[in-house]
Parts: structure tokens; sequence; C-alpha cells
């Protein structure tokens, strides 16, 4: 086990420096005993180092729901919007088996294979279980994990357990039935609609019973939360504490998406959204008592391919009859390719390991360097090598005098789409900007000399200087030359000011 | 006596193992509501439970109405939402 190690650390790396390939730090699963971190090393949902390098896949073969969720819209699918629930293709089971074959074949970095929807997938047990039993027959070597509400998780642990299903994710939203009301407008439950806190009872009754269940049979939980401003942002705290208390192994919490568009009950009544800020000041706050995951891309329920990416688009039902398949040959590639992905993070973790010689020269900066928090665009592979204008997201790194941790990613509407929307440049990068309230240096492998200039002036240094650089080194670099430079004195009144 | 899926149906499947009868089958046609019932062979489900199966789960409003085309689950009853802001999303919403 390595936690001793880790706590044990030096004031130097207990801030959580670690140079590892992702960037968290400390990661949140160093703390994991080894056996189960060698299940989630390589799960791209739940270590944050896997995703980086490995791929998923989810396949929508679960439509009907047992519960209703006041985020969630049952009616909509738009095949632009990447978000949980949203589906463009629903499938059978043969179908969902085909496509994972075919994905399993073009993308061998695939380890996980993921049913969440569009529904719920144990409210729909025969066709989620069908999906399983074929995969785990002819793609041995992919792992299965599933998504729940939790209302129907105590009587589908059985199954779930043979079929070797070893990773679980309940959305718990609430230990307390009266915020379950106000989430949670009924479930259907032996033969009727429930509504109100009675409803909500039941739901967490039975989602606390399976996460019992589930930790008591070895197999992994983890738990997502869905953060709503005013309704369970402050009870989240406890949520954390009472689902590490019965077991589970990560806490997400994931900020609630309510955009009058989509037609939800949040999205029409005007609820909002947390900003980055909050979200990041809750998973800290949950962090004292739970690993918390922090890389989430809250995906589509077909996505495709790395975490941030869907490739769903090269995999339709039509394209994948068309393909032709050689489905032992595609499963050794798979083993090869998964041997020297970890081959190479092995090898990085024992570098990370490590005594490093230049250590004690850190640790002379001056101490009263604050913290900065560093935008970087990035297209995977732990790089700065995304150009601000094609960046869909902006991953953001908190780096202190000492060490690194990553907080979060900012999804955004990139810049430059193209020439057909690069009229709408101006609103965007407005938007851009807003959503990287808190941030002070911005990261890219290049910047256009219009957003560069608007970016200085909402108080944001953009650098186009450490492209293709991994992204520790470079955010190290820059909190260094800036420390150098005196500009990092301890909490300048207008970064307060831009906080607040 | 029997219920009727309507166009509004999304196609969830959740009605469908439910029904005591076997009623309800998916209808993959253009055009057509995604689900159909059986009229013959619906009983809304009396003798059998307490509430037709397939109206207690369905997470549509207005799309399981009776015989006399009357939802159901009416605007509003399922979401919560308020019927004026339900009114102007429908003018708003994006269709594909």
């Amino acid at each position: 086990m390595e936690l001793p190690v880790i706590s044990n650390a030096p004031p130097a790396l207990a801030g959580g420096c670690s140079e590892s390939g992702c960037g968290t730090a400390p990661d949140a699963l160093a703390h994991l005993p080894d056996h189960i971190r060698a299940k989630v090393q390589d799960h791209p949902c739940y270590s944050e180092e896997a995703h980086h390098h490995f791929a998923r896949m989810h396949v929508a073969v679960a439509p009907a729901c047992n519960i209703q969720c006041n985020y969630c819209n049952r009616k909509y699918d738009c095949s632009n919007e990447s978000r949980p629930g949203v589906v463009s293709e629903l499938m059978t089971p043969n179908q969902a088996v085909r496509k994972t074959l075919a994905v399993a074949a073009a993308i061998p970095q695939m380890t996980v294979l993921g049913i969440a929807g569009p529904g719920d997938p144990l409210a729909n047990p025969e066709r989620t279980f069908e999906t399983f039993r074929q995969l785990s027959e002819q793609a041995p070597d992919i792992k299965l994990c599933v998504s729940t509400n939790g209302l129907a998780l105590p009587d589908c642990v059985e199954e779930l357990a043979r079929h070797n299903i070893d990773h679980v994710t309940i959305t718990i939203n609430c230990v307390d039935p009266g915020i379950g009301a106000k989430i949670y407008p009924w479930i259907f439950w032996q033969n009727r609609r429930i509504r109100g806190v009675e409803a909500a009872r039941i739901l967490i009754e039975q989602q606390q019973k399976g996460l019992e269940m589930l930790t008591a049979r070895g197999i992994l939980v983890k738990v997502n939360s869905v953060m709503i401003p005013g309704i369970n942002d402050k009870h989240l705290e406890e949520v954390s504490r009472i689902v590490k208390a019965k077991g589970a192994f990560l806490h997400n919490v994931m900020p609630l998406i309510a955009e009058a568009g989509h037609g939800t009950y949040y999205g029409l009544m005007g609820q909002r959204e947390p900003t980055p800020l909050e979200l990041e000041a809750l998973q800290d706050a949950c962090a004292g008592d739970m690993s918390m995951m922090r890389h989430c891309r809250q995906c589509r329920a077909d996505a495709v391919g790395m975490l941030g990416e869907d490739r769903g688009a090269e995999f339709t039902l039509d394209k994948i009859e068309t393909m032709e398949i050689d489905y032992a040959a595609a499963m050794v590639e798979r083993a090869k390719v998964h041997r020297e992905i970890a081959d190479n993070l092995e090898m990085k973790r024992a570098l990370q390991r490590a005594p490093k010689f230049d250590a004690p020269a850190r640790r002379a900066d001056p101490p009263a360097s604050r913290s900065l928090r560093i935008a970087v665009a990035s297209k995977g592979g732990g790089l700065v090598n995304e150009h601000f204008g094609h960046a869909h997201e902006f991953l953001v790194y908190e780096v202190g005098p000492s060490g690194h941790r990553f907080l979060g990613h900012r999804k955004c509407t990139p810049y430059c789409m193209g020439d057909t929307s690069c009229g709408d440049g101006e609103t965007v990068l407005g938007q851009i900007i807003a959503s990287l309230e808190g941030v002070e240096v911005l990261l890219a492998s290049k910047i256009g000399f219009e957003p560069w200039a608007d970016l200085e002036r909402a108080g944001i240094r953009p650098s186009g200087e450490h492209a293709m650089e991994p992204i520790e080194d470079a955010i190290r670099a820059v909190y260094d030359e800036l420390a150098a430079a005196g500009k990092l004195d301890p909490a300048p009144a207008e970064v307060a000011a831009r906080a607040a | 006596m029997a219920l009727e899926i309507v166009d509004s149906c999304v196609g969830c499947f959740a009605c469908e193992p439910l029904c005591p009868n076997k009623a309800i089958s998916a209808v993959m046609r253009p055009g057509e509501p995604l689900f159909f019932i059986h009229p013959e062979r619906c009983t809304e489900c009396l003798g059998d439970h307490d509430l037709p199966q397939c109206a207690e789960i369905c997470p549509i409003e207005g799309a399981i109405v009776d015989e006399f085309g009357e939802p159901l689950n009416p605007p509003g009853s399922l979401t919560g939402i308020p019927l004026h802001l339900l009114d102007q999303f429908r003018v708003t919403e994006c269709r594909q």
C-alpha cells in the first residue's frame, strides 16, 4: 500500500505534485489498497491517469427508467449535445455487442464497456444483462460496468456478481428524503407511481441498501452526485461521509446541467447551475472524507472513445454493418496495446517515486508565494497540444510553490469552429472568458491575436510558449517564472476581486 | 375499454414488459406512434392491478390516453412544470 508513503511525504510533496502523466496529485486513487488500485488503474472513468491513455464506450441498450429526476427530460435527443441521458441510436443487445466488438477492434486502447442509459440500466434488466452475458463470452478482456439510480439495485446485485461486473456507479444525490423530494418528482415502485417524500425515502433506502450489498461482495462502487445549488449543495458533504463509510471507493460530484433549452424541470424553472469555483469548493470540502474524482466529462449514454471525445458517429449501425473485422486478431492487438500503455505508465510511476534532486531548490522558493490557477488546452496525452480556438474544454490546475493538482475541466464552445461560425467569435469568446473564472494563465499550443488581447484585458495571461510540452512541466515552468519575477505575492486585491 | 398510445410516445420500452395482457408491442413503422396497445387485449389492468401499469410508469405526459382521448397523465402532472412554462417551451424548442 502506498498510503503511508504519500501521507508521510515531506511538505514539498504533500501539496500533491506528482509529475505523473496525468496531473492528478495526489492521485485520487493513491490511498486504495493495491488490489483495488490494480482493478481501476486502466479504467478511464475511475483513474484520472488512465483517462489520458485508455478509451471507453457506452452502449445505449437501456431506454426505460423507473424514476424521474428534475434534471432529466425523457423526450429529447439532440445529436450535437453531450450530456448524460442523451443518445442518438437505441440498440438491441445483439446490435450493442456488434458495435462494442467493432469499436474494440478499431480503438485498441478500449478497456471498458459501460451501460448507462439512456434510462436506468437496471430498469431494463433483460437487455442490460443479455448484453453483458454476450460480451463476457466474446470479449473477456473488456471490463464491464454499469451506472444506476439504485432503485432496482438490491434485486440485481446477485446477477451483477454473476456477470463478473466489478464496477458499479450509483447516482446518490441525497440521503435526506426531504431534499430528495425536491430532486425526484416520482418513482415507479411495486406497480405504482409514488411521489414526494415517500418516493424519495424509498429510493434512498434502496440506494443505501444496494451500496452496502455491493461493497459486502467486494464489487467496487463509485458514487455520482449532481450538485444542485440551493437544493443539495450543503448536504453533499454528509452524503460523501456516509457513502465512504459504507465502502464506496470514489465520489464524483458533478455540476447540474440546467439549460432552459433542454426542457427539464430545473432548466425551465430557472434553477441555476453551480459556478466552476463553487463546484471546486464543494469537491474540496468532500475530499476531506473521500477520494474525489475531478476528470468526469458527463458523457452521453452512447459515448465512444477517450473521455471528452465522442467518436460515436464513426460507429453507427449502418457503418458497422460494412466493417470487416477479425475479432481474434483484434483481441491480440488490444492485449499488446494495453500492455504497452501499462508499461509506459508503470515507468512513469517509478520515475515519480525516484528521489528528485531538484526538490530542495524548489523548497527554497519564497514560501509566501501564493498558488495560481492555470488553464491548459490539450487534445490528450498529457500535453499542451491544442489551439486555443479549437479547444472544447480547458483543463484547470492549481499550482503552488511546491506542487500542483488538477481541479477539473471547464467546457466551452470552441472560439473558432471554422468559417461558418467564426462570426459568433465575439460572444463565444465572452463565454469562454467567463468560464475561466479564477484562472490567471492560459496555455495553448497556439493563440490567435484577437483572443490574446481579450484574454489579457480579462486579466488572464495567454501563452503559446509551452506548446507540445508535458502539462506538468509547462505549468511548473510558468509558476516558477512568475514566482521568480515576484508576480505571485500573496493574494493581490485584484485577483480576490475577480474571484469574488 | 382500452388505452391508446399516441405519437408523443418516445419509445422507451418501460410499459411493454409491465402489461399483464401482453397487449403492448413496438411498431417500428415511420409515421406511427412507436408503441401500440392491442385494443382487444387491453383491460386497463382491471383484475390485475389497481392502476393501469403502462400509464403508471410512462414518463411522457399525454402519451397514453383513454377511450375518450383524455390523457391519463395530463401536462404538468409528471414533471411538475407549470403549464405556462410548458407552453413557452413548446414554442421555442428546437426541432431536429
